[in-house]
């Protein structure tokens, strides 16, 4: 109780007030509320988390097991076997190895293309700023597979199918609208005073902003990087278009090779998936607060 | 003369009207100098970015526009010789087409569908959260960042495996119902079933945004005003419409607006569920575009599909705009 009272002592505080002192006859009432809500609480606590439970327990469970009509909520035992098959499938490796280029690529463009341009929009007062991040918001409203047919034709034109550089280029811009705007609101933040006096000491401009302002926002920009990465490594039409050779699909790609014509390999397309989850939800959790501020405040891949 | 005069004037006589300028004035001035002989520097940082979103976006959407009144084919792809233009053949013969129509009214009945669920569910447990024991909500909080941060391919994955006619656990789940069978029930050969499962997809992948976002803007809302108005006789559904609502409404509006925007264009969910080839049942505006366009190689009809999606959506982009405006976040 004692760490209910400090982890969320300022909502809880005046409603703890009233109920100790009682002034009001609601108390016992109020007791069984809490407790009715608790349940509904519980119940969509399964509801959300079960989806994912099912998933670590099927990349776990035993592949005969698997093919049972009558699944068991706890495995009878755990296996690494799925793993191992899902490891050993082909080009598991290669598609690491494609991801990890695009992904990395992609996202150090997108991030200094985004920072110079985050550092104009919010730092200077300039004729076509505001159509600038009007533009900014709008490119992120179209819908992606509008823009695939135009791409596709353009990247055949100009021999860049089947290579990485075109899904490179086409995933750092799709990654900078979004990471422009995030980095443009940690800008904005830093006091322009701190520039100024830089500036006064002698700093050139550019000199102010790789001494003063970028130490200051660079958690913003890990944030925002971490959050490019997070999009890129997802996206997977792009790269499933784009690509052809099995050796350069990514891995989101090579997770559809667990599904053929004779059926699904269950077992182990949960194993892959726990596998390319890790690092998202490695990730994620670092940046799960600013995400959400992210999302309602202009930037708006999801 | 006089005119310099009054001019020269105008500057010292203008501070008692405005105090709080006076300051700002002549730091204000010290700091212009060093802005106006270099004008050209904002643009110059912009420009790689310009350059990049014109080639990957303004150009793409240009070429969009051009082949929707053309006839662009597999062979003029692979021949590069120009299409030939048709004016607005391309738009009459789908708007036409009856079943462009089913399409466009399964997407939007999909679109309204999934997003009256989450935005419903969404509020429905951000409020609930506040009167959760601390326990009950730290685990329902862990819940819903393990479901946000699952990858839309792997969460759809998860839900087909759910879903699975023989080894699903939702079949052996609910033919342990007494009266009921559904052991090697497909789910997916109905598409009113199969969309079921699908939007199951969508909304449980978009609700923990919803909530935490609401949540936190619930912790915004002055518990005293909502006190006040329990004391004045307001029931629980009149504090949360006069006094609750009111404060979060901004942002449940932008909540909103994104919802519809993502669930307009859900593509990945239905694509991946059907094994990449979605049947015609399961097409929405995105994947019929798609499929005009790459599995009938009829390129333009799917631009000009496309050209259709972005010219719907634009009204719901500038509410969202404006939205973004009002709030100040493009200043």
């Amino acid at each position: 109780m004692s760490t209910s009272v400090t982890s969320t002592a300022p909502a809880k505080a005046p409603e703890a007030a009233t109920s100790s002192t009682g002034v009001y006859e609601l108390r016992p009432d109020r007791k069984k509320h809490r407790l009715a809500y608790n349940l509904v609480g519980l119940g969509i606590f399964v509801v959300m988390a079960f989806p994912v439970y099912w998933l670590l327990v099927s990349a776990f469970r035993p592949n005969h097991e698997i093919r049972s009509y009558d699944q068991t909520l706890w495995p009878s035992s755990f296996t690494a076997d799925n793993f191992v098959r899902a490891t050993e499938a082909p080009n598991f490796w290669t598609a690491i190895q494609s991801s990890l280029i695009i992904c990395v690529t992609s996202v150090a463009g997108a991030m200094l293309i985004g920072t110079i341009a985050a550092f104009a929009i919010g730092r200077f007062d300039f004729y076509g700023r505001k159509p600038f991040m009007t533009v900014l918001i709008l490119v992120q409203m179209l819908p992606p597979t509008a823009m695939l047919i135009p791409i596709y034709i353009q990247l055949n034109n100009i021999g860049a199918l089947n290579e990485y550089w075109g899904v490179i280029i086409v995933y750092l811009v799709s990654v900078l609208p979004f990471t422009t705007w995030m980095i443009r609101g940690f800008v904005i933040n830093v006091p322009k005073e701190l520039e100024e006096s830089a500036m006064v000491d002698g700093c050139t401009r550019m000199g102010a902003f790789w001494r003063v302002i970028f130490p200051l926002v660079a958690p913003g920009l890990a944030a925002a990087s971490i959050f490019a990465l997070i999009t890129a490594w997802n996206e997977y039409l792009f790269a499933y278009i784009l690509l052809q050779d099995n050796e350069k699909y990514t891995l989101n790609v090579w997770l559809m090779n667990f599904t053929t014509d004779r059926g699904t390999d269950y077992g182990a397309l949960m194993a892959a998936s726990v596998l390319i989850s890790i690092p998202v939800v490695v990730f994620f959790m670092i940046v799960q607060k600013k995400m959400a501020a992210g999302l309602t405040s202009g930037a708006v891949k999801g | 003369m006089t005119a310099a005069d009054t001019k020269a004037a105008d500057p010292p006589a203008a501070p008692p009207q405005k105090p709080g300028k006076v300051a700002p004035g002549p730091s204000g001035g010290g700091v212009r100098p060093s802005r106006k002989p270099r004008p050209k520097l904002p643009y110059l940082l912009i420009a790689p970015a310009i350059v990049a979103i014109g080639a990957v976006f303004g150009y793409p959407l240009v070429e969009t526009v051009i082949m929707s009144f053309q006839d662009m084919r597999r062979a003029h792809l692979w021949g590069g010789t120009t299409p030939p233009w048709v004016g607005f053949e391309q738009f009459t013969n789908i708007l036409g087409d009856p079943e462009f129509w089913w399409v466009a009214f399964r997407t939007v009945l999909f679109m309204v569908v999934c997003v009256v669920a989450t935005m419903g569910l969404g509020l429905l447990t951000a409020l609930l959260m506040q009167r959760l024991s601390t326990w009950v909500r730290l685990l329902l909080t862990g819940a819903l960042i393990a479901a946000w941060s699952m990858p839309l391919l792997v969460a759809t994955s998860i839900f087909r495996w759910l879903s699975d006619s023989d080894y699903g656990v939702v079949n052996s789940t609910l033919s342990k119902i007494p009266g009921l069978d559904f052991q090697g029930h497909n789910w997916f050969l109905d598409p009113w079933q199969g969309f079921t499962v699908i939007g199951a997809v969508v909304v449980w992948g978009a609700i923990p945004f919803v909530v935490v976002t609401l949540y936190a803007a619930l912790t915004q809302v002055p518990r005293e005003l909502e006190e006040a108005a329990q004391l004045d006789g307001a029931g629980v559904i009149g504090v949360f419409r006069n006094v609750t609502f009111p404060v979060i409404k901004p942002v449940f509006q932008m909540v909103a607006t994104l919802s519809v925007i993502w669930d307009f264009n859900v593509f990945g969910q239905i694509f991946l569920m059907r094994g990449n080839k979605p049947e015609p049942e399961y097409e929405l505006l995105g994947l019929y575009s798609f499929s005009k366009a790459f599995d009938s190689a009829s390129f333009s009809q799917g631009t000009a599909i496309a050209l259709i999606t972005v010219l719907l959506l634009s009204g719901v982009a500038v509410y969202y705009l404006r939205q973004l405006m009002k709030t100040g976040e493009v200043e």
